[in-house]
């Protein structure tokens, strides 16, 4: 376990909606090429926590940051950054399947053609990739031009982790990416995860305990906004080192 | 148990009732509309009506130079209005911070939409006849009759941009989208078919509105087509105002102004049919 190299670094962060603190004092390491998933009740701030990552908590008036963090060594709230560098090196995957209604291609190569990158070949062939990074490109690539909103639930999901991919982003944000799914495509979307972290370092909200169990390396458990446990996950769900922890993962609340 | 039960289905009964006999009423008004227009108007549709300048003090002829006239303003207004109106709506909904000041800015343009088409044209007369010095002409009628329709416009493109979901926002930035990027490849694609319907309503209301144009653009009689900007014109409606209320054969005239009422109805309809048929295209397909 030691030989896991820190990607991300957590320190003391404190995060407000206007006078309402949302979290409180985190500090933690996040593993290159691990999947971390993030688990607490409702309202427990697991996905402002994770909204942090690319600064997508910028857009929302009168929210307030502070402390560190800092991915590969650099302070990603440094007002020197440029947000648009910051989310383009780490990408996102919402709670509700979000493809823009375009075709299935265009959606793909978006991140692309925004990023001034205008080779036809270059873009043609990039699509194809992530489309079968997301395992998606089989189901699709006799209707490429076919409007993304005619995709079932599953696969606009997997379109949207591809349109992600596109861009070659080193983290990947995942906010329940599977809460709006049934349980055939919930279960392509965490082959895929485990898949994925070959080449990206994950960090997944998600309010299912047994998907946690099942995906990741690593579990932080939250509560009211503040971190009350991070570990390894096999630990977390065999012996956790708190007795609020234990209550959660054993459904006697939340 | 079981009579309160009836009592309900009764309820329900004449609820259901009572509305398809308002849709009815309705139906029927737009119906009578309708038929009396084309009954009327028909009698003095021809190609030649159609193609031809007015003859012997309106009485014979066409009304080819109206129909010209209604078309350089309505295309006039609408080339002003739409891309000023968008921009306004763009900066209102996406760039501009919630302050105060652009709440007044959004309830001022709201209430400029109930100011009625008299007021318009009188200010138009003042500022672009007069002060500007157009005279009455095309300019002057296409920018005050742009003006009167810029409140719809900006409504609905404001409509239709809040109506595009936040989640289509957040993707495009998520993938390192700069906000100018998002509003012109993600928010103005989806919000268009809004747009187009206020596009629509607006083309309806310039084309038929006579009041704006009553002393800033239109004439009830010129020799030939307008030759610039800065012409006289003859336009539909204000020419249907001036067959019933002026010169001296009431008998002819009015049939001529069913006439061109029913050629106006007639392209209102052809022009809402095209954007609607664009609209709905552009709502399901989204190309290929």
């Amino acid at each position: 376990m030691d030989i896991n190299q820190i990607k991300i670094k957590v320190e003391g962060v404190n995060f407000y909606y206007g006078s309402k603190q949302a979290l409180r004092d985190i500090a933690l390491d996040i593993y290159k090429n691990k999947v971390t998933a993030i688990i607490g009740p409702s309202g427990c701030g697991k996905s402002t926590f994770i909204r942090l990552f690319n600064r997508m908590n910028d857009l929302i008036p009168g929210a307030r940051f502070e402390g560190k963090i800092l991915i590969d060594g650099n302070n990603i709230y440094d007002p020197k950054l440029d947000v648009v560098d910051l989310r383009r090196s780490v990408g996102m995957v919402f709670q509700k399947p979000n493809p823009f209604p375009k075709s299935i291609y265009e959606n793909v190569a978006y991140g692309l053609s925004i990023n001034g990158i205008r080779d036809k070949g270059y873009i043609a062939d990039k699509v194809d990739k992530s489309l079968k990074d997301a395992a998606l490109y089989s189901e699709v690539k006799n209707r490429l031009s076919d409007n993304a909103l005619a995709l079932s639930g599953g696969q606009q999901q997997r379109l949207c982790i591809a349109r992600a991919l596109a861009v070659e982003p080193e983290v990947l944000l995942m906010d329940e990416p599977a809460s709006a799914l049934d349980p055939t495509a919930t279960l392509k979307i965490e082959e895929l995860i485990h898949e994925l972290k070959k080449k990206y370092t994950i960090i997944i909200v998600t309010h299912n305990m047994q998907q946690a169990a099942r995906i990741s390396d690593y579990t932080a458990f939250f509560m009211m906004g503040e971190l009350i446990e991070y570990d390894i996950t096999s630990k977390i769900f065999t012996k956790p080192s708190k007795k609020i922890t234990e209550d959660y993962i054993t459904g006697r609340f939340g | 148990m079981k009579k309160t039960l009836a009592k309900k289905e009764l309820v329900q009964r004449l609820g259901f009732g009572f509305l398809s006999l308002c849709i009815m009423i309705t139906v029927f008004f737009l119906g009578l509309l309708i038929y009396f227009i084309a009954v009327r108007g028909i009698k003095v549709i021809s190609w030649e009506f159609l193609t031809q300048a007015p003859r012997r003090f309106m009485t014979q002829g066409g009304v080819a130079p109206a129909i010209v006239g209604t078309f350089y303003l309505t295309l006039g207004a609408i080339s002003l209005a739409l891309p000023l109106g968008l921009a306004c709506a763009i900066y209102l909904c996406e760039y501009s911070p919630k302050s105060s000041i652009v709440n007044i800015i959004r309830i001022s343009i709201n209430n400029l939409a109930g100011i009625p088409s008299v007021v318009f044209g009188l200010f138009g007369f003042a500022v672009f006849v007069k002060f500007f010095g157009f005279g009455v002409s095309i300019l002057s009628g296409a920018l005050t009759l742009g003006i009167m329709v810029l409140p719809g416009i900006i409504s609905a493109s404001q409509e239709a941009f809040l109506a595009v979901p936040q989640s289509f926002r957040e993707a495009s930035f998520a993938l390192g989208a700069t906000q100018w990027q998002t509003i012109k490849n993600i928010v103005i694609p989806s919000a268009l078919p809004g747009i187009l319907t206020g596009v629509i309503l607006s083309i309806g209301r310039v084309a038929g509105e006579t009041a704006p144009i009553l002393f800033t653009a239109a004439t009830f009689y010129i020799r030939g087509y307008p030759d610039s900007i800065f012409s006289e014109v003859m336009a539909l409606p204000y020419h249907i105002y001036a067959l019933m209320t002026e010169g001296t054969h009431p008998q002819e005239q009015t049939q001529i102004a069913y006439g061109c009422a029913l050629i106006l109805l007639v392209l209102v309809l052809l022009v809402s049919g095209i954007a609607i048929f664009i609209r709905q295209r552009k709502r399901s397909g989204y190309g290929h």
